[in-house]
């Protein structure tokens, strides 16, 4: 392990992730992990890294960090504006630092979670198998907690690939963050609704609530009806849409509760998740029905994005 | 006589594109729980599957699309479930002591016309199943709760249950792991630490075991 950076501002919410973990929901843990994946795996491509590799998820605002060495990093996802040593650099595009060099971000632009990637991979506590920060437990990443002034992040190993400065993944490649219209497949109790319940669904659209967070985000609009016998609590997955009985839809995000009994009306496709990551309160949000098969087309046009950035 | 163990009828539905729910019925039934809990283990030696959990009466799988489809998976998941489920092992029993001295025991007591004592006792009477472990880390569903406790969740949940905290609801009891938001009525307390940390699996209970309560003098 080797230090890299110095965090002389920590910005407002600002974690390590990395793909979370899958296993521990067995245990009623949540997955974790980064909320927008593109957005990570397209910064850990760019910094020479596998995609597995840790990245820092900055809500809402950037952190200022100082080089303590030459290192190689990438910055994707929201707009925050970034900067080094004042001047402004380009996100989605792998960025040497020298020693001393200050990385800061002028103020977000668009979009909730930046992501930065260091070549070698952000280091920190492993738990359950990953480096994902769960705040509850106070376990992974940077010991349980939000990154804080004064810490200092290290890298876990050498980059998998060389360290290549002014690579960047073309526009029309990254997600369109502004269109805020998720595909979705029908979930398993979609017929709770009824036609008009489902036309409201998928029809004009929700605000994000202020009560939104990594683990999900309660939706304002129509309020829908998927009354009917209780149901046995399941598992839950990422993106499904659960109806309590107030009738407020709930978008489960990636640190969900691992089971539930609410309905689930809908589940956001998995290519369409980086999209709701950045989603803020007071966002406009609709669900556009899709098959399973072009929920598919849309993942494999992701992975081949993701794959062209791949030597 | 009782009605023969159905091994069809498993309906699948697509939970997004990676993941899907297999519902093997919608009874609280300790036969059906059996059951999905073989077909979780079952699945989850399957390389195209992630993690399998049991629910209640379901199987909820995380797979790899790039691996599988939901139609294909759902056809092996009809093949699964159509086979003899094995012969279901007793799960480990876990003796836990209980302070009966919680915040709604009175209450409780009082709208079920019995004494709170009485709660206490009906309470600790039975060796209650894991269903399931999910919803907060550690957190496992016991049941069935005996009849004469059954109530319906409070109406206004509490933002701040206590760790520690033995609830009841409906037909069913649990134990708080952490401090949580929670709708239960809690009817006592214990010590045993449900979620365990540092240990991997990061919890006591197993969805299978077995959870006897006994009265611990305060």
């Amino acid at each position: 392990m080797s230090h890299v950076l110095r965090v002389e501002k920590p910005g407002l919410f600002s974690t390590v992730q990395d793909l979370g973990r899958p296993n521990a929901i067995a245990a009623g843990v949540p997955p974790g992990g980064a909320m927008d994946r593109f957005a990570h795996r397209a910064a850990n491509l760019l910094a020479g890294n596998n995609e597995i590799a840790a990245t820092l998820e900055c809500t809402l605002s950037g952190p200022e960090l100082v080089a303590l060495r030459s290192c190689l990093v990438a910055i994707a996802g929201a707009d925050f504006d970034p900067h080094v040593n004042g001047r402004p650099v380009p996100a989605w595009t792998g960025i040497f630092l020298s020693q001393g060099d200050e990385l800061t971000f002028a103020g977000r632009r668009s979009g909730a979670r930046a992501y930065i990637a260091v070549a070698g991979g952000v280091a920190g506590d492993r738990w359950l198998g990953s480096l994902s920060t769960n705040m509850l437990a106070a376990r992974g990443g940077m010991h349980g907690r939000l990154l804080k002034a004064g810490d200092v992040i290290a890298v876990e190993g050498q980059a998998s690939a060389p360290a290549i400065s002014g690579r960047q993944l073309g526009h029309h490649l990254r997600p369109d963050y502004a269109a805020h219209s998720l595909a979705a497949i029908v979930g398993p109790h979609i017929n709770r609704l009824g036609p008009e319940g489902r036309k409201a669904l998928f029809g004009a659209g929700f605000t994000v609530s202020r009560d939104a967070d990594r683990m999900g985000y309660r939706l304002e609009g129509p309020l829908l009806d998927a009354a009917g016998d209780e149901l046995l609590s399941f598992g839950l997955a990422a993106g499904a849409v659960q109806v309590p009985s107030s009738g407020q839809p709930i978008l489960l995000m990636a640190d969900h509760q691992t089971a539930g009994g609410y309905p689930v009306v809908a589940t956001v496709a998995s290519a369409a998740m980086p999209v709701a990551a950045q989603l803020l309160p007071g966002d406009e949000v609709s669900f556009a029905e899709v098959s399973l098969e072009a929920a598919r087309r849309m993942r494999a046009a992701q992975r081949a994005a993701l794959d062209s950035l791949i030597s | 006589m009782p009605a023969p163990l159905s091994t069809t009828g498993v309906q699948t539905h697509p939970l997004g594109d990676a993941a899907l729910l297999a519902e093997l019925g919608t009874r609280l039934d300790t036969a059906l729980n059996t059951r999905a809990i073989a077909l979780a283990s079952a699945l989850k030696k399957r390389r195209d599957v992630r993690q399998a959990v049991a629910g209640y009466a379901s199987v909820t799988v995380h797979f790899d699309p790039d691996r599988t489809t939901h139609d294909a998976l759902a056809a092996a998941i009809k093949r699964l479930a159509s086979k003899r489920p094995p012969m279901a092992e007793p799960g480990r029993l876990h003796r836990i002591p209980v302070t009966y001295d919680g915040p709604d025991l009175e209450a409780v007591a009082e709208q079920l016309g019995l004494a709170a004592a009485t709660v206490a006792e009906i309470h600790a009477r039975p060796i209650y199943r894991v269903f399931l472990i999910g919803f907060v880390p550690g957190w496992g569903y016991l049941g069935p709760l005996p009849e004469e406790l059954e109530l319906p969740r409070r109406h206004v949940p509490r933002t701040k249950v206590p760790a520690g905290s033995v609830a009841i609801a409906g037909r069913q009891t649990g134990i708080y792991p952490l401090a949580t938001p929670g709708g239960w009525h809690l009817i006592g307390r214990t010590s045993v630490k449900l979620f365990l940390p540092d240990s991997d699996p990061p919890c006591l209970f197993r969805a299978g075991d077995r959870v006897k309560f006994f009265a611990a003098r305060a």
